[in-house]
């Protein structure tokens, strides 16, 4: 079905726009944007902040007729409306016209602004959240710059501790009702709730309602002001200080696009990022401190080679002889990279082994945190690793190690002695440990190699809608790291003889994306990421259920 | 000639010997009309109503034919009737009288409404602090529930609707449309934004809705009994029917004055029928329809257009008590009730007084409107108080002129309205308070012999 548009005039220049959207989304299509607290996309629409305010007018109609006035010309006798119409309140029709700078709309802005400021401590240089504040940003853009206030301000809860991860300052609100709307629109149950009347009015929360979400962050993001700020980042880095790279989290297969803020090499906050096709603009609190498995001092610092110290370059070399001594069992996992699995698949080819996978499949909340816990399980389908939903285990392998028909294993961060082996089994097998944290598998591994976390790379992951997402490095590896693929390409090159000339990801995805029919077209997926055919795949059983834009049975978003 | 008092929806007050019982009603030919509407096409019934052309009385006056005629009856889903009986207006006390006094003209338009309308059901949305009201309404559908004129199979037809009586939650805002329903939900009673929400099409439980006050909904059983052109013909043709003027404040006889549009001007109402101002004063302002309403000058002169089309220079006391007249006079007769306000009245209390209320009765929701009242409260209490200063008077003027026309709902305008007419028409006042505080060198109240208003 086409898509139905209507003509549209902002500020005198004709547009073409698509029909039943409100006036602000198409004059932010259009490229022109209207100041707004309240309004979000995701949410419904209840025009209290008054900050949209814009002039519109319909071409007059003769009174007697109802036809539309045309002049000669073809343009319209407009028939302006007599007051300011909310922008997120009103829907574009044919032949609208908006003005978004006159005097009057700047008088409108003013008012508003000044209003709101009224009984806002002007406590920015102790704020969290300046910088990134809507009301800083529109005061300095459309505000007077002076107040006319003489009053005292209204005083209101300052310090409510909600739900041991937000700080609730009832003073910086403006009462846009944004988090009253989130808990009760996203996390389905209501948290946050106005008490009192007029200007009194104060956001509360309910009495014990407050510590069961695990959405409730996304009120700090959508929070247009520093009424709610997050406890763990609260006065811990100035938010211009950060540097913002895209990522994709990997809490589970859901794919939530995030955004990583770091600075000199650690992260400080994650919050999501808008993907009208995965996460709109949410994501679950558990999935903002993924970065902390990676921070507790748990990382594999160097290469080791028979639990000794040693060059990342020899470790390399290591692997590659016991590599060429054959029987060989590949354990490979639903954190890697596409490019990875796809390099891993090459290796398995080369070194004639089996890959193996465990499953990671947890409770699935039927919003952004999917029954499987890894990011990137249909990679390892896509790329032909498995042809199965794995096992929760590798007892298979055991037991193969066990038999004598495996002789090696590569095992990539999987834990082996959690996933069904025993601590002799490293006895009759070469094992060796490629990942970035310590483990069970590490310590008693013959070789070590320290690679990196998915901060510390770039990639791209396949979610649970078999859309191909990218995510890029958020912070800097440790010195004695190998990058994931960089080691792969190494070894791939020493087993099989085979040239990949230049180590680097991109070659390695332009290749990947030629050789495997389903990932054409995906060398560069771009920040929305792309949807590729998995009907190939219907016939495995995914623990997902239905959930946000993902239908279980159909694969569409 | 005097003027006189037009009886037809206070036609059972005040006869002797009358109650609020169903018997009584009977007595006096109630529910008849009901039994003849159950009888009679709905498409005639709403056509009756559009022809009269009476207006809300409410306070918009917007005519009640053509809000049922924005009624979205293809959507399939069921249509509700709501009576709009939180009458909490300052200065507005009609519709209490009715639901005291006569109950069963009430149910009776609501039963007939609810037909012609055709709706599932009927709520009375009752202000909380009418308790004994609540009561006698309770009461009464009980009793016309026993007769059959409420309930299943009205009057023997095949039309059944309920009424529900529902207790406000004591806060002006309820009586806004859309805030109403919203506090009839079990929300606050937050007012919702207009597009979308149109009772008529997403009213309550997102249902197209019919709101209508009580009083307008007492014309309904006489537009269909005596029918639309008749009633139309009643008082000036713009606003057909009778007005029921609220009049408290200074006055002689405050009270309760049902007159025929047009019939006679407030000189004549104010002087004849309330007796004039109290011994010794004379008038000096008029507010007059609620509080939210422009205030008019005693002294004020207009410009006024004749009925014959001739120009005509009056004064404020010669204005005709119909809805068309106080429109051109810069003001509106909104839901009627006249504040009387004489020469012993500081202007500059009375606009804190009313700034107060508004503060306080804002809903919190929209910016302007929350933060707006509080702001000109907190002026004009401090002009009261003796810290007023020089720029405070075009401040507060400049603050109310950016709440019009800004908010979600019209409490803004009925908030900002008062001030700003109040600041420009009686500016000097101001400016004089502020410089005697000043000479005087005090702080606090001066005018010890002024009635104190806040």
């Amino acid at each position: 079905m086409e898509k139905q548009t209507v003509k549209i005039n902002v500020n005198g220049v004709d547009y073409e726009v698509e029909a039943g959207q409100n006036v602000l989304e198409a004059c932010r299509k259009v490229g022109v944007e209207i100041p707004h607290f309240c309004y979000h996309e995701n949410l419904s629409v209840v025009g209290n902040c008054r900050m949209c305010l814009v002039m519109t007018g319909m071409p007059a109609r003769d009174r007697a007729t109802g036809q539309v006035l045309q002049k000669a010309d073809g343009t319209f006798e407009i028939a302006w409306a007599p007051k300011p119409a909310i922008a997120c309140g009103t829907r574009v029709a044919e032949n609208m016209h908006v003005i978004t700078d006159s005097d009057e709309v700047r008088r409108c802005r003013e008012s508003v602004l000044e209003f709101i400021l009224l009984n806002h401590p002007l406590d920015c240089p102790i704020c969290d959240k300046a910088g990134e504040c809507r009301l800083q940003e529109y005061s300095h853009a459309f505000g007077s710059g002076k107040s006319r206030y003489v009053e005292s301000k209204n005083v209101k809860p300052k310090k409510v501790n909600v739900a041991n991860k937000i700080m609730l300052d009832a003073e910086r609100c403006i009462q846009c009702s944004r988090c009253i709307r989130i808990s009760r629109e996203i996390g389905g149950k209501d948290i946050f709730g106005f008490t009192k009347r007029g200007s009194k009015t104060e956001i509360s929360v309910y009495e014990g309602a407050d510590n069961e979400s695990n959405y409730l962050l996304n009120v700090v993001d959508c929070c247009p002001v520093g009424a709610l700020t997050e406890k763990e980042f609260r006065f811990e880095m100035r938010t211009w200080f950060l540097k913002v790279t895209d990522s994709i989290c990997a809490e589970s297969s859901a794919g939530v696009n995030t955004r990583v803020w770091s600075r000199e090499g650690k992260i400080y906050r994650i919050t999501p990022r808008k993907n009208p096709f995965v996460n709109d603009a949410w994501m679950s609190d558990s999935g903002r401190y993924v970065y902390d498995r990676f921070e507790k001092g748990n990382r594999l610092e160097s290469a080791r080679i028979d639990s000794s110290p040693s060059d990342k370059g020899y470790a390399a070399q290591r692997c590659v002889e016991i590599l060429k001594l054959g029987k060989v069992a590949i354990v490979a996992n639903g954190w890697q990279t596409v490019e990875e699995q796809f390099l891993i698949g090459e290796l398995a080819k080369a070194c004639d082994a089996k890959v193996y996978m465990a499953s990671h499949v947890d409770e699935d909340d039927g919003k952004l945190v999917s029954a499987d816990r890894t990011p990137n399980l249909r990679g390892a389908l896509v790329t032909g690793l498995i042809s199965e939903y794995p096992k929760p285990d590798l007892k298979e392998l055991a037991e193969k190690v066990r038999s004598g028909e495996v002789k090696t294993v590569l095992c990539f961060r999987e834990d082996l002695i959690d996933l069904g082996f025993e601590p002799k089994d490293f006895k009759s097998a070469n094992i060796i440990y490629c990942g970035a944290l310590e483990n069970d598998t590490s310590r008693d591994a013959k070789v070590c190699v320290p690679l990196r976390s998915e901060f510390e790379k770039e990639g791209m992951w396949i979610n649970r809608q078999f859309r191909v997402q990218k995510f890029d490095r958020a912070v800097e590896a440790p010195k004695n790291s190998y990058c994931d693929c960089e080691f792969l390409v190494a070894v791939l090159r020493e087993v099989s003889g085979a040239s990949f000339e230049t180590p680097s990801i991109k070659r390695v995805r332009k290749v990947m994306c030629e050789k495997i029919p389903a990932l054409r077209g995906c060398e560069n997926v771009g920040k929305l990421g792309v949807l590729i055919d998995g009907s190939a795949f219907a016939h495995i059983a995914f623990p997902e259920t239905d959930a946000m834009h993902f239908k279980k049975d159909s694969r569409e978003a | 000639m005097a003027a006189q008092e037009d009886r037809i929806i206070y036609s059972h007050i005040g006869l002797e010997g009358w109650n609020a019982s169903i018997e009584k009603y009977i007595e006096s030919g109630g529910y008849r009309i009901l039994a003849e509407t159950v009888k009679r096409p709905r498409e005639e019934l709403c056509d009756e109503m559009s022809k009269s052309n009476v207006k809300g009385r409410g306070g918009a006056g917007f005519p009640i034919g053509r809000k049922w005629s924005l009624l979205d009856r293809k959507s399939g889903k069921p249509i509700y009737l709501v009576c709009n009986a939180d009458e909490s207006e300052p200065g507005t006390c009609k519709d209490r009288l009715i639901i005291y006094e006569d109950p069963h003209r009430l149910i009776e338009s609501i039963m007939c409404a609810a037909y012609a309308i055709n709706a599932a059901q009927a709520f009375i949305y009752i202000r909380g602090e009418y308790i004994n009201g609540y009561r006698v309404l309770i009461e009464a559908i009980e009793e016309a529930k026993k007769k059959n004129f409420v309930g299943k199979n009205v009057c023997g037809g095949d039309y059944s609707c309920e009424i529900t009586v529902t207790r406000g939650a004591g806060c002006y805002v309820c009586g806004e449309e859309t805030g109403l329903l919203s506090s009839l939900m079990g929300g606050r009673a937050y007012p919702r934004i207009k597009p979308p929400y149109f009772p008529a099409v997403m009213g309550i439980y997102d249902c197209p809705t019919i709101v209508n006050n009580v009083e307008s909904l007492c014309w309904v059983p006489i537009v269909f009994d005596k029918g639309g052109e008749a009633v139309s013909k009643i008082g000036v043709p713009g606003d057909p029917g009778t007005h029921i003027w609220g009049v408290s404040g200074q006055v002689q006889k405050p009270g309760r004055y049902e007159i025929a549009t047009g019939a006679c001007t407030l000189g004549e109402l104010l002087y004849d029928l309330c007796g004039g101002p109290l011994a010794g004063r004379r008038f000096k302002a008029v507010i007059p329809g609620g509080s939210s309403m422009k205030i008019l000058r005693w002294d004020e002169k207009f410009n006024f257009k004749m009925p014959d089309g001739s120009m005509k220079e009056i004064r404020t006391e010669d204005i005709p008590l119909d809805s068309g007249s106080f429109m051109q006079c810069g003001t509106a007769i909104g839901s009627c009730g006249i504040i009387v306000m004489d020469n012993t009245v500081d202007m500059v209390e009375a606009a804190a007084n009313l700034a107060q209320f508004y503060a306080h009765e804002s809903c919190g929701q929209c910016t302007p409107c929350r933060e707006g009242t509080m702001w000109m409260s907190r002026i004009a209490t401090r002009i009261c108080e003796g810290w007023g200063r020089k720029e405070d008077v075009d401040l507060l003027k400049s603050v109310a002129d950016n709440i019009v026309g800004r908010t979600i709902c019209a409490l803004g305008e009925g908030a900002a309205w008062p001030i700003q007419s109040n600041v420009a028409k009686f500016k000097d006042e101001y400016c004089a308070k502020i410089e005697r505080q000043k000479k005087d060198g005090g702080q606090g109240r001066l005018d010890n012999n002024a009635y104190r208003l806040i």
